[in-house]
């Protein structure tokens, strides 16, 4: 048995060890929201937080996750700079087909807790791993900086 | 089988229906029995509205959500006339049944570019007979004369009395009448919501993780497979030993099925390593030696004969032969796969005469047909629960049905529910890709720099060849999707020839966001801008000298692009323009990209873009999907390339099939 905790409850899985956290979510936790792209850490359609950095859930071992917190996209209406992110989103109508915007969501909510006012560069390089087929990028980029502004005031 | 017409189910519904109302609520009996019927005549509205108690109104929509942004503007189409409150409005993928089908191609599927077209008349049409129903409905509570009462914003309103009820409270009253057969649509300049930007209904649901799309279904039992497949197309399994992939802990079960070997197990982890663990022996069949460099060598080949004519007007050879000028082209772009952000996936639950299936398809006839010819049962008995798709692009309408036809199969080996997923590996090595196409293009120019004639050959598969859709679309040899964009050139050109090959070869192919536009439209517009150059000429006004009156919406989207792009307007230092444009599915695009040469690759800083697509419902909908055109494209043009060495296909992920990423889109 493996002892996770995630969004804030501490729950136990009998999973081997090498199972990624992406698994342990999606089929044993019920946590669809966290989202298979491409099992490499390529994609970012599956970028939690682990203590707080964006991660990709798709090769990190549950055993490697063991004692941390990790939070996902369920958890973040709950979160202030997440629900920011999330009311941008929706106002500047980024998602598309939607897939891989979970993993952007918290790929932009982890930048925005360290980097409360990010550039263009910033932008880029925090959020170039997340790809998105429907071309949601300039949509992205806006986003981001209306979230940085609202949290700001 | 039992039949109900829609009236006595109307009836029926609204007295047992718990205030559900113009209340599409098939029990699944009649639903199959619709599905096994081909509609006729008109749909009536029960089959996409529903109104409830509390005024929500849900909006069955009968096309598949993958992105383009329907599910907000086919709900506009029916709420414009309905004139319920937008606020309350709620969209749901309908059921698959003869009540969906589209209105021209006569089954339920989508693609082609035309949702929003297809449902211009049928959905404001379903909507302004339900806001009918509701003031009849309302005037009849009030017993006052119906002329009398309008419907706005959700309420029917008596206009003397300023009496005033909502929708919900009067909907079960108006589920008992007869539904209207002519109603009045209202003129554009009367348009609430239509024309004006709507923020997406489905955009809360999609940055909560509460969207569900395919991937994310869960049943009870289900288990989860992943397929190993033969490394070639066309392989066929030989021989498995499957001891390995049992003994991995979590695996239930493994399965042949046509299309490789199934491993299922109760989550995905485990159905990978099990499939890791297999050890299968295949015989790789007849395409073992593929290689994208010989198909290229037999394609250039090919391009020396003219190939079937797909145009012919006067004469180009005499032409060319009498030019001024000739220049000549060869271009080729390669494979491509889609790669949809949601890796392809099934799940399948069989019954002895039934069969469910949840996935995110563009194809729901053809997967039911499908699905039910492996099943062994009628395809009446077959519903699909269509998901959110994560991304289509043509990937999710397959004629052969694959991914859904595997998942059936795997479903009925094993006894169990099952979703089958694929591995980004699993999608990308496939098949099912945009052809490789090859094109020798050669074109005479005047004294003066005129077009005098265009030689056009086209090679690659046909996309249709071997499917149901040949017989409507592949006409004395020519697959009109293969030469779509080059066959009907714009340009005023006395002698045009465009002939094409389509050789068969045993890679999957299918159309891929714009089928033959994607190939055609780009070899053609470079193609123009080689000739602008050889006659001297600005390639804005070179393509204006060659558009005639024919071409108005063309000559509007050059116009503009070139005005809002500052075409002529100096540029920073090593930076240029280039400009095209297009006509696919109904809409003519021209734009402007900024592009400089950066470490020896071109880098797009820009893209202008001029969209003469007609009345748009939803115009930031359409700057969307504009948007979304242009970086797809840049990812073919830039980055995509799917090759074959001995068969096998070379990419695997996104490392080796790279896409466009935030730090190349426009700032």
């Amino acid at each position: 048995m493996i002892r996770l905790t995630v969004n804030g409850k501490t729950v136990s899985l009998d999973v081997s060890p090498d199972t990624p956290v992406l698994w342990a979510l999606r089929d044993h936790l019920d946590l669809t929201g966290t989202k298979f792209g491409c099992g490499m850490a390529l994609c970012g359609a599956c970028t939690v937080h682990l203590d707080g950095q964006a991660i990709r859930a798709c090769v990190t071992p549950v055993s490697a996750a063991a004692g941390k917190r990790i939070t996902t996209i369920e958890a973040m209406e709950r979160d202030r700079i997440g629900r920011v992110v999330q009311d941008a989103w929706v106002e500047l109508d980024v998602a598309q087909c939607g897939y891989c915007q979970p993993g952007q969501v918290m790929s932009a909510v982890a930048l925005l807790a360290r980097n409360p006012r990010p550039t263009d560069a910033d932008i880029d390089a925090a959020l170039s791993g997340n790809i998105c087929r429907c071309g949601a990028y300039p949509r992205i980029r806006a986003a981001v900086h209306l979230a940085a502004r609202r949290l700001g005031v | 089988m039992r039949t109900v017409s829609r009236r006595s189910f109307l009836r029926s519904s609204a007295v047992t229906g718990a205030g559900l109302v113009i209340g599409f609520h098939f029990p699944t009996g009649v639903r199959a029995a619709a599905a096994a019927e081909p509609a006729k005549g008109p749909v009536p509205p029960n089959a996409f509205i529903r109104i409830a108690p509390d005024d929500t109104v849900t909006i069955f929509v009968p096309h598949s959500e993958m992105g383009q942004g329907i599910m907000t503007a086919l709900p506009m189409l029916v709420a414009e006339e309905l004139a319920c409150d937008w606020r309350k409005v709620r969209a749901r993928h309908a059921p698959n049944g003869a009540d969906y089908v589209h209105t021209r191609f006569g089954m339920q599927m989508t693609g082609g570019s035309t949702s929003v077209a297809d449902r211009w008349v049928q959905l404001r049409t379903v909507g302004a007979q339900a806001r009918t129903m509701l003031v009849q409905a309302a005037a009849d509570a009030w017993k006052v004369d119906p002329a009398t009462c309008r419907a706005e914003n959700g309420f029917v309103i008596h206009e003397p009395s300023g009496r005033r009820v909502s929708f919900g409270k009067v909907a079960d009253r108006a589920a008992r009448l007869p539904v209207p057969q002519a109603v009045a649509l209202k003129e554009p300049s009367a348009f609430r919501l239509l024309g004006k930007p709507q923020h997406r209904l489905d955009g809360r649901d999609k940055v909560t993780g509460r969207a569900t799309f395919g991937i994310d279904v869960k049943l009870e039992g289900l288990l989860t497979a992943v397929v190993a497949r033969p490394p070639v197309f066309g392989g066929r399994v030989v021989r498995v030993d499957a001891a390995r992939a049992r003994a991995v802990p979590g695996v239930v079960d493994v399965v042949q099925v046509p299309s490789g070997v199934a491993v299922l197990a109760k989550d995905f982890w485990s159905a990978k390593k099990g499939r890791d663990a297999l050890d299968v022996e295949w015989d790789l069949g007849p395409n073992a030696s593929l290689s994208t460099e010989a198909l290229l060598a037999q394609y250039r080949e090919l391009g020396k004969t003219p190939g079937a004519p797909a145009r012919t007007q006067g004469d180009a050879e005499a032409a060319l032969a009498t030019a001024a000028k000739v220049v000549s082209a060869e271009y080729d772009v390669p494979y491509l796969a889609h790669a949809p952000m949601e890796p392809l996936n099934c799940t399948v639950r069989l019954a002895a005469d039934r069969c469910e299936i949840w996935t995110g398809t563009q194809f729901q006839t053809v997967d039911a047909a499908a699905a039910a010819a492996v099943a062994g049962i009628d395809p009446a008995r077959v519903t699909i629960h269509t998901t959110y798709l994560g991304g289509g692009f043509g990937r999710r309408a397959n004629p052969a049905s694959d991914f859904v036809v595997e998942a059936v199969h795997v479903a009925k080996a094993a006894k169990r529910p099952v979703k089958v997923v694929w591995t980004r590996e699993d999608d990308i090595r496939g098949g099912y890709y945009r052809p490789l196409w090859y094109d020798r293009i050669r074109a005479g120019l005047d004294a003066d720099g005129r077009i005098v004639a265009i030689s056009h050959t086209i090679v690659g598969q046909s996309i249709l060849a071997g499917t149901p859709f040949e017989r409507f679309l592949v006409k004395d040899g020519v697959d009109v999707t293969s030469v779509e964009g080059a066959a009907n050139l714009p340009y005023e050109v006395p002698n045009v020839f465009v002939g094409l090959h389509s050789p068969r070869v045993g890679v999957p192919v299918l159309w891929w966001r714009s089928v033959g536009h994607s190939h055609n439209g780009f070899v053609v517009e470079t193609f123009v801008d080689e000739l602008a150059a050889a006659a001297g000429k600005d390639p804005v006004e070179f393509r204006l000298a060659h558009l005639s009156e024919k071409h108005p919406r063309h000559v509007a989207a050059l116009r503009l692009v070139a005005e809002k792009a500052g075409w002529g307007t100096p540029l920073p230092a090593g930076r240029a323009r280039g400009v095209a444009l297009h006509e696919s599915f109904g809409s003519v695009v021209a734009q402007v990209a900024e592009v400089s040469i950066e470490n020896g690759r071109p880098k797009v800083h820009r893209v202008v873009s001029a969209v003469h697509c007609g009345f748009a419902v939803n115009p930031d909908g359409v700057a969307q999907q504009i948007e979304s055109g242009v970086i797809y494209g840049l990812s073919a043009a830039l980055h995509g390339e799917i090759t074959l060495r001995d068969g096998r296909v070379e990419q695997s992920n996104f490392h080796d099939y790279p896409v466009l990423r935030l730090d190349e889109a426009e700032h």
